[in-house]
């Protein structure tokens, strides 16, 4: 795995923290509840890290944790895509509007 | 040795190309033509990680770790695909909850395998534990409180000091942990202390509160990711976390400001502590009956729906857009009015009209749609209440004073749909249904719209 250490940590930080900000800025009050939605759904990259904590313990106390992390963390990620997709799928124009 | 390089090369390729995924979906959410194909990119990043990462070098535990994805996925799958769009705030809190819990558990393995971390990794992961464990706890509470599991706000003297008591305490914890690798028991307690705090955070906070509150742990919980992903040296967690927490952050402060508060004062107060006396309304209202209204609205120009929470309460939506078709039909223009605060949060109103089949392209925002009231045949009120009162325009001592609101009152007619003559959600009397230009249509929701359809398709 490549190092992060130090600055470059601290750039990605930084960039990452202007992106986030940026992307959201115009966003019209119409799409909030599903952007919360989404942006929860993102954070759910978490379970990736789970996995790793968990693959890496040697202790009964580890395996709990790690399990229970990898559970929390897959749940956050399938969660948060079903709920943002089912609301998101509902939004359509006068033109493709449900008969 | 080259088959590990390039195992290694592959996973990093993958989380490169699942952080850009990411943030192109956050992108393309951001937009209502977009925003359906833009959750499809981030999940699609969200298998891509999640699959490479079963290549990891050197991890055992495999069978538990699929076990886990198993169970957490599925049960989340099944609630998902279940909830009523009524209650999406909560489940939000939850699985938001989850997650905090899932960087928590991180920094529990990573702190409690008592490898030398080193002080700038071990900063990362207690503070990222924290952040989590709060997150975790807070974002339950406030789950129980939405489901109504959970009814009473518990306020008490001293709750702000007793809450940062138990952060000093939990911080000092970290310290000595982060000075040199602590016990099983201080770190136990240093989690234990944490989870309490977020419980007591969010205990006081009242419902209608609460959608900034779980925004707020939402932002949190991105960075706690953000830390534990520094501490697994995870380019992919880093950057998704960092990207969740800006823009939850942002988002939190969109909301609050929206509902004219600050986020010092919902974490902090109470809404209702600082009510002052209600003002008298002089007048009275005014009753009107169903046909008559379907007369008014049929032979309109312009009609301005301005839904409220009590719309979805009643399950009128539905009912609102067949009224609505029906209207468009004769040729009247009708148009949506949507506060942002309608709903149990923020875009919540737009959520259930598109539900109910309600383009997006005829819902329109406050600061859109309040010049067009002045020109309006009627504004038809429904399930809505403060969000509507005149007072928070002229009353400075009023508790919603300063919040902007729709100018429902500024139509030619408006009429209220509403079930009796109490007050608003804020217990404050509202000032619409006394004015000259207002008529009240007293009944359920989903009833009264049925009489004016039955009313319009008589004419």
């Amino acid at each position: 795995m490549i190092e992060l250490s130090g600055f470059a940590a601290l750039y990605i930080f930084m960039l990452a923290a202007f992106t986030g900000y940026e992307v959201i800025a115009k966003v019209p009050a119409i799409l909030h509840t599903p952007l919360m939605s989404g942006s929860n759904f993102v954070h759910g990259i978490v379970v990736v890290g789970a996995m790793v904590a968990l693959g890496h313990a040697d202790t009964t106390a580890g395996y709990i944790i790690g399990f229970l992390g990898v559970l929390l963390g897959a749940g956050n990620a399938v969660g948060g895509y079903v709920v943002t997709e089912r609301m998101l799928e509902m939004f359509k124009t006068s033109g493709e509007k449900k008969s | 040795m080259t088959g590990l390089f390039s195992t290694s090369l592959l996973i990093e390729i993958s989380y490169y190309v699942a952080a850009f995924l990411f943030i192109m979906g956050l992108k393309r959410m951001s937009s209502p033509v977009t925003a359906a194909s833009g959750i499809k990119w981030a999940g699609l990043g969200m298998v891509v990680a999640t699959a490479i990462t079963f290549l990891y070098p050197d991890m055992h535990n495999y069978a538990l770790m699929t076990a886990a994805i198993f169970v957490g996925g599925v049960l989340a799958w099944w609630t998902g695909k279940r909830v009523a769009m009524t209650d999406m705030p909560q489940m939000i809190a939850l699985y938001n909850g989850m997650g905090g819990g899932a960087a928590a558990a991180i920094s529990a393995v990573e702190l409690l395998s008592g490898r030398e971390l080193g002080p700038v990794v071990s900063t990362l992961a207690v503070l990222g534990g924290l952040i989590g464990s709060v997150s975790f706890s807070g974002s339950m509470v406030a789950f129980a409180k939405l489901q109504g599991l959970l009814r009473k706000d518990v306020r008490f003297k001293g709750q702000n000091i007793v809450n940062i008591a138990i952060l000093a305490a939990a911080a000092v914890l970290g310290v000595m942990q982060i000075a040199a690798n602590g016990s099983t028991d201080s770190i136990t307690l240093m989690f234990a202390l944490a989870l309490v705090l977020g419980i007591t955070m969010t205990l006081p906070i009242g419902g209608a509160d609460m959608p900034v509150v779980i925004s707020l742990y939402n932002a949190l919980t991105g960075l706690a990711v953000a830390f534990e992903g520094f501490v697994l040296d995870n380019a992919a967690m880093i950057i998704a976390g960092t990207v969740v927490g800006s823009a939850g952050t942002l988002l939190t402060q969109l909301m609050a400001k929206a509902m004219n508060r600050s986020l010092a004062n919902v974490l902090f107060s109470g809404f209702g502590d600082s009510s002052g006396g209600s003002q008298e309304v002089t007048g009275a209202m005014k009753a009107i009956d169903a046909n008559d209204v379907g007369i008014m609205m049929a032979f309109a120009e312009k009609v301005l729906i301005v839904p409220g929470y009590g719309m979805a309460v009643a399950q009128a939506q539905h009912k609102v857009w067949e009224l609505t078709q029906l209207l468009q039909d004769r040729g009247v223009t009708v148009k949506f009015a949507i506060h942002p605060v309608a709903g149990r949060m923020p875009g919540h109103m737009n959520v259930l009209l598109a539900e109910a089949g309600v383009p997006y392209d005829i819902i329109y925002d406050q600061d859109e749609i309040n010049p067009e009231f002045d020109t309006a045949d009627v504004a038809l009120v429904i399930g809505a209440n403060d969000v509507v009162n005149p007072v928070a325009r002229t009353d400075s001592t009023s508790p919603i004073y300063g919040m902007p609101i729709l100018n429902a009152d500024k139509a030619k007619n408006c009429i209220v749909i509403k079930r009796g003559q109490g007050a608003g959600f804020s217990g404050i009397q509202n000032a619409l249904f006394f004015l000259d230009n207002t008529r009240m249509l007293y009944g359920d929701g989903q009833a009264a719209v049925s009489e004016l359809i039955q009313a319009i398709k008589s004419l």
